[in-house]
């Protein structure tokens, strides 16, 4: 009633079967519409992806001549820290003598090195746990008691291949994708 | 709201009643762009921009956030950074395009809207202060546009941050110690940057809040429309949903495409080259303008030349050009006719059309243009022209001009017949 009534205002009211002949217009505009909306959303929320400069920075080269056996060293990569341990042969034992059944997240000191190159564990400084850093890399620093990492906030410990053996961490420091370019030599990322 | 036979809010699900019981937003809606606000039936087209300045202003919040997570707000990284948003960030060009270009849109839509209330008197009893809220609305947008645009610390965003601020020195007594509580500082710098920023992320929020109370006030009396008729019946009008939700929403789909024209073919049209060299206070680039939204008023401040009594020339431009826009304040009081649309005036409508408007394109052009000869006596006659529009030729229309016969009704105008057979 309160409104303009005319004539062509009845294509406006519900048509036998309910259908009306502007619905069509009505879907078509909507969802024009709607598509525009999604490829719109894509980019306002893929910006906050990181930017081609943190990108270009996600890989690292590190020479490594001068870590003696038994050393290791702290390094940075992603703005994450990086361990790089030369394994002395005590410890390539103790990694190997362990039996893959006992830990918690079964892996060998192979499954974690390159072939060839054992003696080289490369792992991330990120405590699986909640991401603290854990000690044992530096010289003097409690390396807990499977004598590889010790994590200070929660009490993990990483035995010498930095494998999780007790503590609330759920998996093994992780081993960041590498490759030696030469003896001296890794790329990490 | 505004009229008895608005139609009634009613909740389509048991959720939207307990909903209404609570917080009756949907309710809220409803009445302010819903079927719940009756529109006058014979809008036309320039009743389309104030939606769409509206939604202009909500693409530079949306684009506006994102460019502040990745832009630094200082004076040693700040181009850097908007070099690292154009090159790295993902899509981080296509948001400073649409941002840089949005704030274009924006003034084009707010320009059309304002036009559009000059012309047919939106200004008017009862809408004072609907008008009075958009002044205000106009004005915090040009603080905005004008502090966003020293943000990228180019050549034009020093100088322009440095000649603004400028304008304030011209007070007397107290100008420089104005201008130096403006800046934090001799000239533009770390701290002029920061508080620049601050406020540029702080006024959209306090324009958008404005523009809830031009809305409100807005839908006390209702929309006014190009006969200037009040609305006297049902039948005058047409719920605001679907008829201008539809009708916004295709000339929103026309704006569309020519912002994606100049965002992704010309972004850089409407900007100055000069800003892509980073600033240097020890070197002014050769023609300095300010974006050309701001053109008309750059072209008042300039027009002023010559000492008079014993103003400076440099303060009477900086009156001159805060009184072209102040002057809005009185418009309601200043144009006495009680005729509102220009369509029925027939003086008024020459003078708009042929005196005020070629007035502000003359003050565009010549703002954009060198500071020199014939363009400085055009501005002057121009800015003579521009406040007798206002204090002169308004006032004494209504008192002399014969408006012609208005119709007895909006429906009356459109349809031919009289309000009561016209159903």
């Amino acid at each position: 009633m309160a409104t303009v009534e005319t004539a062509d205002s009845a294509t406006l009211d519900d048509e036998a079967g309910g259908v009306r002949r502007r619905d069509f217009i009505n879907i078509a505009a909507v969802s024009f519409a709607g598509a525009g909306a999604v490829a719109t959303v894509f980019p306002l929320v893929n910006q906050m992806n990181p930017s081609a400069d943190v990108l270009a920075l996600a890989s690292i080269e590190v020479d490594i001549s001068a870590i003696e056996t038994g050393q290791a060293i702290k390094t940075s990569w992603r703005k994450q820290p990086i361990f790089i341990r030369n394994l002395t042969e005590a410890e390539i034992t103790e990694a190997n003598s362990v039996s893959l059944t006992e830990l918690r997240d079964p892996e060998s000191l192979a499954d974690r090195t390159t072939p060839g190159k054992e003696n080289w564990l490369i792992t991330l400084g990120v405590c699986t746990h909640l991401g603290c850093v854990p000690l044992g890399a530096a010289q003097g620093e409690v390396k807990g008691e499977y004598d590889g990492y010790f994590c200070p906030c929660h009490g993990s410990h990483y035995d010498t291949a930095a494998r999780i053996r007790k503590g609330p961490a759920p998996t093994n420091l992780e081993v960041p994708e590498h490759e030696f370019l030469s003896d001296t030599v890794v790329k990490i990322g | 709201m505004s009229f008895p036979w608005a139609k009634e809010y009613k909740p389509a699900t048991e959720f939207g009643q307990w909903m209404d019981e609570k917080l009756p937003l949907p309710r809220f809606i409803y009445n302010s762009l819903g079927a719940g606000y009756p529109a006058p039936r014979n809008l036309n087209y320039m009743w389309n921009f104030g939606s769409l300045a509206g939604i202009f202003l909500v693409v530079q919040i949306v684009t506006g956030i994102i460019l502040a997570m990745h832009y630094a707000a200082n004076a040693n990284i700040a181009f850097d950074s908007v070099e690292h948003i154009m090159r790295d960030v993902n899509s981080g060009w296509m948001f400073r395009y649409a941002h840089a270009n949005g704030a274009s849109f924006f003034f084009i839509a707010i320009y059309l809207h304002i036009g559009r209330g000059l012309y047919y008197g939106s200004y008017k009893a009862p809408r004072e202060m609907i008008w009075l809220l958009g002044v205000v609305i106009y004005l915090l947008a040009m603080a905005t546009a004008f502090m966003g645009y020293v943000l990228p610390w180019g050549q034009m965003s020093f100088w322009g941050a440095k000649v603004i601020t400028g304008l304030f020195e011209a007070i007397p007594l107290v100008g420089k110690p104005i201008q130096e509580l403006l800046l934090g500082g001799f000239a533009p710098d770390n701290a002029a940057l920061n508080r620049f920023f601050s406020l540029h992320y702080l006024l959209p929020f306090v324009m958008a809040g404005v523009i809830i109370l031009h809305i409100w006030s807005l839908h006390i009396p209702g929309s006014n429309n190009p006969t200037g008729v009040d609305v006297k019946g049902p039948q005058d009008t047409v719920p605001f949903h679907p008829y201008y939700t539809a009708k916004d929403g295709w000339t929103l789909g026309l704006a569309l495409i020519f912002f994606s024209i100049m965002l992704f073919f010309l972004p850089n049209f409407l900007g100055h080259a000069e800003n892509y060299i980073p600033a240097n206070p020890l070197s002014t680039p050769a023609n300095i303008v300010p974006e050309w939204y701001f053109w008309p008023w750059y072209a008042i401040l300039r027009a002023f030349t010559v000492d008079f009594l014993f103003i400076p020339a440099k303060l009477l431009g900086v009156l001159a050009m805060f009184s072209a826009i102040l002057v809005w304040f009185f418009l309601p009081w200043l144009d006495r006719s009680p005729v509102r649309s220009g369509d029925y005036r027939p003086r008024f409508k020459k003078f708009f059309w042929f005196g005020l408007i070629p007035c502000i394109l003359v003050l565009g052009y010549c703002g954009g243009a060198h500071a020199e000869e014939p363009f400085v006596m055009m501005s002057q006659i121009a800015t003579a022209y521009y406040f007798a529009h206002f204090l002169i030729i308004l006032p004494l229309l209504s008192r002399i001009e014969k408006p012609e016969p208005l119709p007895n009704s909006i429906t009356e105008a459109v349809t031919g017949k009289p309000l009561e057979q016209a159903s």
